[in-house]
């Protein structure tokens, strides 16, 4: 007693997958995005509708009662995650979207288990979602836990891990073939359980600065995972939703390893070579020009161009409107401002533009690498707040360093560069800074937020 | 539906994604991967279909844990890029040129 019928189901699948498209297209521009997004909504919100007029649907109530819960869950995390917490938050959501779709194809797999419907491409689809499904998951939930710093940041090394990793795979695409031979649903639980396992491994040596691509890689999991469960229930929707999320998170995935100078697999397995992903953090004692608040006022007041370059530090520092304020201030005085933004300042693609957004910094202002670098040869300071090895010139120079090829914002073509630094340990690549001791460059000590305070009043009055 | 056409509807979805996804402004990534978690909520719908036509209690149960957490993530992942996307447009100053 479906009220609708086949044809009207698939129009109104179609229906939503153009909302979909049209939600990622919004985002081409920071104008039409909200717009998009809402597209996006109202077209999920469609789909579930037609989902519940077309099924012929047992237990409604009991489904019905589950989406409020999973609402009253969902709602109150979205509108109070901090904009710096964005990473933990996405990385969850990614996690239950991948858990979800590994169950929904497990379920699917004990209904059909009995018929002999089933279409051989149709396991290999099962297969594929609840292993990968898992693995997005498990490696979800540690990111998270990495992220949220209830486990370390660092890289952690099992005893063993290489061959456990490698194990642990051949086993899973073992039983991935056995599943895909059998349609046995016990081995597919199986398959789930190994999954998980490999979801932990994979994501545990990942070191902290490194988490971008993890989230992105992940992302495009999930996105796959989804696109399988469709091909397993045989939906359009779910099959077009999830490729057009995969095609997302592999883009992210090789923009962000790029913009690092490394490879995806280097990130991934970097640590179980033993490669260097953690430096030194042995502090230099070499000499450097520390200035006052009051010098880098005067430095600041009197130019013509200043380019500020943030680092995670400033978000940490939470100074992102004091930064705003002292924005405002120089633009009053006359003085071109710009914000160079390194494609992996903060801890997720883009993450550092939402972090200035949320403290009203116009996004006309926010200038991504390529764009920035041909201006700081024109640019009187460049005032660089809790960032380091994105514009450390070792990327370019010392070819042994971890960071080598990894492209940097060209600061030291400007006229005169401030750093404000909590003190002199290296940043997370763990190598020294040559940048810090040359002669057009002044330090500024202390809280990213305090100094900041201290150069506004300064700036004042002037 | 068959599986050639499925597949069909798959190569033809990578590419569309790919160039949609490639014009997505730098600034917006963030939104975008968490709008893009948002869209593989809708695995929600298999997971209504599924326990729809749960015919035993476990099959309830895993079902019903499914549908939770779908519902996490489509509705979270959409109302999380909203409050993200509003600070983008709300200042929108003159002489910008993007």
């Amino acid at each position: 007693m479906s009220l609708l019928s086949a044809d009207a189901t698939e129009l109104g699948y179609l229906l939503a997958a153009v909302c979909f498209i049209l939600a990622l297209k919004g985002l081409s521009s920071p104008r039409s995005a909200r717009r998009g997004n809402l597209i996006g909504a109202a077209g999920a919100a469609l789909a579930l509708a037609v989902a519940f007029l077309s099924g012929d649907l047992d237990h409604l109530v009991p489904i019905v009662v589950a989406i409020a819960v999973g609402t009253a869950l969902a709602v109150p995390a979205a509108r109070m995650v901090k904009m710096t917490q964005m990473p933990q938050l996405v990385a969850l959501f990614n996690g239950v979207g991948g858990g979800a779709a590994a169950l929904v194809a497990l379920l699917e797999l004990g209904e059909t288990a009995g018929g002999t419907s089933a279409w051989e491409g149709d396991l290999a689809a099962v297969a594929f979602t609840v292993l990968v499904g898992a693995v997005s998951f498990a490696g979800s939930v540690v990111t998270f836990l990495k992220l949220q710093e209830i486990m370390t940041t660092r890289p952690v090394v099992l005893p063993g891990a290489k061959p456990l990793m490698i194990g642990g795979l051949v086993v899973s695409l073992g039983v991935a073939v056995a599943v895909f031979g059998s349609g046995q649903p016990v081995l597919a639980s199986l398959l789930g359980l190994l999954g998980l396992v490999v979801g932990v491994m994979l994501v545990l040596p990942v070191g902290g600065a490194d988490v971008p691509i993890v989230i992105s890689l992940l992302n495009a999991f999930t996105g796959l995972t989804v696109a399988a469960g469709g091909f397993v229930l045989g939906n359009t929707l779910l099959l077009v939703a999830g490729t057009l999320v995969g095609a997302s998170g592999t883009i992210l995935t090789r923009l962000m390893a790029a913009a690092m100078g490394r490879s995806v697999a280097g990130v991934m397995f970097g640590a179980l070579r033993g490669g260097s992903t953690a430096g030194s953090t042995a502090v230099s004692s070499r000499p450097v020009r520390s200035v006052s608040p009051e010098d880098v006022a005067i430095l600041l007041g009197y130019a013509r161009k200043v380019i500020v370059v943030p680092g995670y530090g400033l978000a940490v520092a939470q100074a992102q409107h004091t930064i705003r304020e002292l924005e405002e201030m120089l633009r009053g005085r006359g003085i071109e401002v710009l914000y160079g933004i390194h494609p992996v300042a903060g801890r997720m693609p883009g993450h550092m533009n939402v972090l200035l957004a949320e403290a009203n910094v116009p996004y006309q202002a926010l200038k991504e690498m390529d764009e920035v670098n041909p201006e700081f040869r024109t640019t009187d300071v460049v005032l660089v707040v809790g960032a380091n090895d994105v514009v450390n010139p070792a990327a370019k120079t010392s070819p042994g360093a971890p960071i080598y090829g990894m492209p940097i914002l060209e600061v030291s073509d400007a006229q005169q560069v401030v750093f404000l630094k909590r003190s002199m340990r290296p940043g997370f690549a763990g190598i020294e800074n040559e940048l810090l001791f040359d002669p057009k460059t002044s330090l500024l000590f202390g809280d990213a937020k305090e100094s900041l305070a201290k150069v506004l009043a300064a700036v004042k009055g002037l | 539906m068959d599986g050639v056409a499925l597949l069909s509807i798959f190569v033809l979805s990578v590419f569309v994604g790919f160039e949609v996804v490639s014009k997505v402004s730098t600034i917006l990534h963030t939104p975008l991967m968490s709008g893009a978690n948002a869209i593989h909520g809708i695995i929600l719908v298999g997971a209504v279909l599924v326990t729809g036509h749960a015919d035993d209690s476990i099959t309830l149960v895993v079902g019903l844990l499914a549908v939770v957490l779908a519902t996490v993530n489509l509705v979270g992942g959409f109302v999380v890029t909203d409050r993200m996307l509003e600070m983008f447009g709300s200042r929108p100053t003159p002489g910008g040129d993007r």
